[in-house]
This record gives C-alpha cells, sequence and structure tokens, in this order.
C-alpha cells in the first residue's frame, strides 16, 4: 500500500511534466496544424544549453533561465527557417520536415557533445519526504509539480485573459478572418511555436533529472509519452493534456513499479492505441464533423 | 506496364545484378547484401506513403518483426532437423506471416487513424522494440536471437565466396519483393490506392473501400520490410532490438523522400545511400588528419547529419527528390535536344542567333514548358499554328 501511494506521488510528478510537454504539442497542433515530431530533440538541445549555463555559473537557477530562453530561440528559428517549408496541401510534409530536424539536431549534439549519458543533479533533494510515516514525494518532485502546474496556469491565463491570448487563439482557429481584423496571423505563430518550444524544453529540463541521464536521445521517450498524452487528451484540448498528462504519468510510474521499467513503454504503446481504436481524436475532444 | 513485361525485366534485372556481384569484391558484396535488405524496406515504405499516403515511422519495427519471424522459425526447423533451402524458405515464410499480421494490426489502426496520429503511434512501436524484446522471453532481449550459419551450397562451394552468395540470396528476396510491389502499384490496387489518397470521399463514392484500401498498403508495405528484416537476419546471423533503432526508421524515411515519394527507383537510390554515405562518411573522416575521439564522436552522426540536411533541402526545394529530379533534368534534356534540332535548322538561314540564343519566338518547343516526362519528339515538327503564320 505505501509503495502504491509512493508510485502514485512521483506517476502524478511524472505527469504534470508530460502534462506541460504535451501543451507545448497541442500549442503548436492548434497554431499551425503540425505535431511537432521535432519537439523533444528542440527540447534536448535548450536543456543542453541549461546544463552547461549550469556548469559555467554554479547556479542551477541561471541554467533554467537559459533552457527556456535557448529553447524559445531555437522555436523562433525552426518555424522562420525550416517549418514554414511545410506545404499546407500536405499534412505528411510538415512531419517529414520535423523528422529532418530530428536527425540533424541530434546529430549535431552527437558531434558537439558525444553519446555518453550524462548525469544530470537535480537542484534539491530526490530522497523521498515521510508524511505520516509513508514515503510520498521528494522535494524535487514537489517542486517540478509546483512549477509545471503554475506554468500551466499561467499559459491558461495568458491565453484566456489576455489580448495577446485572444489574438494567439483567434489566428489558429481563424486564420482569414484574423488577418482581415488586423491580427497578425504570422506573427502569432512564430510566438506559439516559441511559447511552445520554451514550454517543452523546461518540462524535458525538469524531467532529465529522473532519466538516465542526459544524451542526445534523452527525450525520445518524453517526446512519446507526451504524444500519447496529447492524443489522449485529444490534441486540440490544452485541458485534456492536463488530465491525459496524470493518466500517462500514473500508468508508467505505476508499471515500472511492479512489473520493471523496460515495460513502459510496452504500456505507452498500449495506452495510446486503446485510445486511438476506441476515440480515434482523443478523449477529450470535441466530435469533429463527419467526413464521409 | 503489363504484369509479363514486369517480371521479364525483373527477371533480367536480377540476372545482371547477380552478374555484377562477380565484379565485386567481398566487402562490396557484403555492401550489395545490405542495399538489397534496406531496398525491401524502403521499396515497401515509398508505396504506403507515396502511393496511400500514409506515413510510417515505424518500418524499423517491421523489419524487426520479420528479423524475429525469421529467426525463431529457422531455429525451430533446426531443431526439427530440417536444413539448407528449406530452412530458409521457411524462415521466410516465419517472416512474412509475422511481419504481415503485424502490419495488418498497424494497418487496422492507419485505417481509422489520419496523419500525426498513425506517425505517432508507428513512433512509439518502434520505441517500445527493445522492451516487446525483454518481455517475451523467447526474444531474450537485449542479447537477441541467433541463428544456425547457412554457407554456399556445395555445388557452388568452389565458385563463389561467402558473401557473393550471401548477395546472391539478398538480391533475389529484394527482386521478389519489388516486384510484388511494381504488380501492385500498377495493377487495380494501385489505382485505388491513389484514388483514396488523393480524395478518400470520392474515392469512396466511386465504389472503392478506403479502409480495406489502407490495410491493404500496410500489409503489402509491412510483409516486403519483413522480408528486408529476414535477409539482415541471414547475412548477419543474428537479430536483436539494437539492430532495429528509431533512427533506422527515421533513416528509411529520410531515403525514400530523398529517392522521391512514390518512386521505386527513388527507394532504391534511398537504399543505396543508406548504406554507402555512412561508409563514405567514416573514410573521409579516417583519412583526415583528426584526434581519435573526434573521428568517434563523427561516426555514424556526420552521415545522418548529411541525411537530415539533404531531407530538409529536398522537402523545401525539390518535393519530388532524387528520382523526380532525374526525370525532369531527363525532360529538359529532351526538350533541350528537339528545340536545339528546330533550332539549328533555321539558323542555315543567316541570322542573328547564336548557339545559346533563345529559340526563335514561333518555335513551339518545350523549354517554357513545364517539364513532362514523355515530350513527343516530333512536336517543333508540326507548327500548329501555321494557317495564321505569315
Amino acid at each position: 500500500m505505501d509503495r502504491l501511494v509512493f508510485l502514485l506521488g512521483t506517476g502524478v510528478a511524472r505527469g504534470t511534466v508530460l502534462a506541460l510537454f504535451a501543451l507545448s504539442l497541442v500549442l503548436i497542433w492548434r497554431a499551425t496544424r503540425i505535431v511537432n515530431f521535432a519537439a523533444g530533440a528542440m527540447a534536448v538541445v535548450g536543456v543542453y544549453v541549461g546544463v552547461a549555463v549550469t556548469g559555467a555559473t554554479g547556479s542551477w537557477w541561471w541554467g533554467l533561465v537559459a533552457t527556456v530562453v535557448a529553447g524559445g530561440l531555437l522555436g523562433f528559428v525552426v518555424e522562420r527557417g525550416v517549418l514554414r517549408f511545410a506545404s499546407a496541401r500536405s499534412p505528411l510534409s510538415g512531419v517529414i520536415l520535423a523528422i529532418g530536424l530530428v536527425v540533424v539536431l541530434q546529430s549535431l549534439l552527437g558531434i558537439v557533445f558525444g553519446q555518453e549519458h550524462e548525469p544530470v543533479q537535480p537542484p534539491f533533494s530526490d530522497r523521498p519526504l515521510q508524511v505520516g510515516g509513508v514515503p510520498l514525494l521528494s522535494p524535487y518532485d514537489l517542486f517540478v509539480v509546483v512549477v509545471a502546474l503554475g506554468l500551466l496556469g499561467a499559459l491558461r491565463l495568458l491565453f484566456v485573459k489576455t489580448s495577446l491570448g485572444l489574438q494567439l487563439r483567434a489566428a489558429a482557429f481563424e486564420p482569414e478572418v484574423s488577418r482581415l481584423l488586423g491580427v497578425r496571423v504570422a506573427r502569432m505563430r512564430t510566438v506559439g511555436w516559441v511559447l511552445a518550444a520554451s514550454a517543452a524544453s523546461l518540462a524535458a529540463l525538469l524531467a532529465v533529472p529522473n532519466e538516465l541521464g542526459l544524451n542526445p536521445h534523452a527525450a525520445d521517450m518524453l517526446f512519446v509519452s507526451a504524444f500519447t498524452v496529447a492524443v489522449v487528451g485529444g490534441l486540440d484540448s490544452p485541458g485534456g493534456a492536463l488530465l491525459g498528462g496524470l493518466t500517462v504519468g500514473v500508468v508508467t510510474s505505476v508499471v515500472t513499479g511492479y512489473l520493471g521499467a523496460t515495460l513502459a513503454p510496452v504500456a505507452v504503446l498500449g495506452l495510446l492505441a486503446a485510445v486511438l481504436l476506441l476515440r480515434p481524436s482523443g478523449l477529450f475532444a470535441q466530435a469533429e464533423a463527419r467526413r464521409a | 506496364m503489363n504484369a509479363r513485361r514486369t517480371l521479364l525485366l525483373a527477371a533480367g534485372g536480377l540476372v545482371l545484378a547477380i552478374g555484377a556481384t562477380f565484379l565485386l569484391d567481398p566487402f562490396r558484396n557484403y555492401q550489395l547484401a545490405l542495399v538489397a535488405a534496406y531496398l525491401c524496406a524502403t521499396a515497401g515504405l515509398t508505396v504506403l506513403v507515396g502511393l496511400s499516403g500514409q506515413l510510417s515511422l515505424g518500418h524499423a519495427a517491421l523489419m524487426a518483426a520479420g528479423g524475429y519471424g525469421y529467426a525463431l522459425t529457422v531455429n525451430a526447423l533446426t531443431g526439427a532437423g530440417v536444413d539448407g533451402v528449406g530452412r530458409f524458405l521457411g524462415g521466410i515464410v516465419g517472416a512474412v506471416v509475422v511481419s504481415g499480421v503485424v502490419g495488418l494490426l498497424l494497418g487496422l489502426a492507419g485505417a481509422r487513424l489520419h496523419g500525426p496520429y498513425l506517425a505517432g503511434l508507428t513512433l512509439t512501436l518502434v520505441v517500445a522494440v527493445p522492451a516487446v524484446a525483454a518481455s517475451v522471453p523467447a526474444l531474450q532481449g537485449d542479447r537477441g536471437v541467433r541463428t544456425a550459419f547457412d554457407g554456399v551450397p556445395a555445388p557452388l562451394r568452389s565458385l563463389i565466396a561467402l558473401e557473393q552468395w550471401q548477395a546472391w540470396v539478398a538480391l533475389a528476396v529484394a527482386a521478389v519483393a519489388v516486384t510484388g510491389l511494381v504488380l501492385l502499384r500498377d495493377g487495380r490496387a494501385g489505382l485505388r490506392m491513389r484514388a483514396v489518397r488523393d480524395d478518400e470521399v470520392a474515392a469512396a463514392l466511386a465504389g472503392i473501400a478506403p479502409a480495406r484500401v489502407k490495410v491493404l498498403a500496410f500489409v503489402a508495405s509491412a510483409v516486403t520490410a519483413g522480408l528486408g528484416g529476414s535477409v539482415l537476419v541471414f547475412v548477419t546471423q543474428s537479430v536483436s532490438p539494437g539492430a532495429f533503432p528509431l533512427g533506422l526508421s527515421l533513416l528509411l524515411l529520410v531515403a525514400v523522400v530523398v529517392g522521391g515519394l512514390g518512386s521505386l527507383l527513388g527507394a532504391a537510390l534511398g537504399a543505396v545511400l543508406v548504406v554507402l554515405l555512412p561508409w563514405l562518411v567514416g573514410t573521409v573522416t579516417d583519412a583526415l588528419p583528426l584526434p581519435d575521439a573526434v573521428v568517434q564522436r563523427l561516426d555514424g552522426t556526420l552521415a545522418s547529419l548529411v541525411f537530415g540536411v539533404l531531407l530538409i533541402a529536398l522537402v523545401a526545394g525539390a518535393p519530388g527528390g532524387l528520382a523526380g529530379a532525374l526525370t525532369a533534368a531527363r525532360a529538359r534534356r529532351r526538350a533541350r535536344r528537339a528545340a536545339g534540332g528546330a533550332g539549328g535548322r533555321r539558323r542555315t538561314r543567316p541570322s542573328r542567333g547564336g548557339a545559346a540564343a533563345a529559340p526563335p519566338t514561333g518555335d513551339p518547343s518545350a523549354p517554357a514548358r513545364p517539364a513532362t516526362p514523355t515530350p513527343t519528339p516530333s512536336t517543333p515538327r508540326e507548327p500548329v499554328r501555321t494557317p495564321t503564320e505569315g
């Protein structure tokens, strides 16, 4: 029972990070109708920058700032430099460009930093706190939950309460009409990419201390899980991302705890397949109009 | 192209390729066998993506399915005392069955999903391969399964080396796989796939069942990828999850796009690139005076960097890929030759036109037109507007 509580706790911590990463996919999907398959590789670039800055300044917080800034910059460069070649007619070209980006970024990281798993220390202790004699969450997990939830809340406020958020939503939802009403649609798209890439980089930075370590492929599994989260929640639904993140986080944590870490990808695959076969557009997405 | 002509061409091409193995040294023959193995997978992938419009990032997993199917069947047959050709064919059947079943399941999912959802599902599948191998005891986890050694058959032993024999087998399997795909593409099924790819609703209105067509495309693609996997296992005598990583899946997609989506010639070019480019890059970095640590870092990564840049450049600049660029270049050349002939005739009159001058205004020949694959050579001789001319 204690073990289950502990696993649920770490599952929730992992789930909020996944939700943050999945939110990045949702943001880009809503803004451009592209699933950013390069999100993982882009986030890892941000984490490498952050870890380098932490090493140079000795402060984890500067590393965090650097990660967010580097992620945002990369998002800007990618949107303006690469993804604008995606053709609107073929939905595949965006995916293929993103795959090209993954290959380029991962091989560049491999050339510059090598393929070794570099352990990353969390800024706080990752030893679980005892709550009523039951090991529950480590201070680091708690920090992760607070940061991720805080960011999710801030993004929600940005989208719902501010003029920029309204413009972002309008540009994503109805680009033509928004343009006529004076919204700079191209700029909104870029802003969406920058926000999404920063969020993904931050999520990856938070997740890395709990993983094997930092290497160019460190975010592959994170991306796959986040994609599952986005699908479970519905690619169009930011609220679904949180619920989906908690679901996937708890499922992988429980499977890892009881059946072994090697089985976690199988559990994710099973969950993804089940959701896709039962509700192809996600559990929380609004029903789409019939196509045929 | 009718079926008999396709079969004759395939047989001729196979004989030529087998003849060519006598000109190659053992290492080149080994590379040729790898090219043939990857060709099976890229050909299947190009038909799936180019013809039916479904994107799979999981073809490495399908190759793994074929490889494990082959290895397990071969080991079972070895246990039962079968060997030689019977064992190999049995292994191939095993590969076809296993990869076909996995492909059928994915295809059933793919028929309900579109675009990014299917891509994500297949991506998850390929990430889960090591986990599946670790969780099923018969697959022996990361160590993988070793198979018995298939040497050169006794009658040929004095003639050819092992690598050459492996290249023959690989080429034969690839020929069967590619011929099957050509027949599929040129037949009724291929037409239906293109119809579904271009407009699913219109295809359904025309009496085509889109789901069935998509599943068929996925199964065909999976079976050929599985054949490729079994050839890899035949050549290396072992199969392990490490041989089919996510990177291979992405590389196959890169190869297919670089070659030109939907083109089997492009798939062949892509397969050659997948094998030769890393080797070429490795030779160059070994030749350069670099420290060992740098060479080790560049090993593999530099080649994939080239692949990635090539992919982005091609999608941005030449969506037809290498095969598309070849076709366009051929059409341009033919058009230029036709134009040059017409210009030459006119230049017998004293005129101000140099050799590089633009064709005379009345010339209806090609450079201004979009390059078509088959410009008829006779067009310059038929000035359409003779009645009004002069």
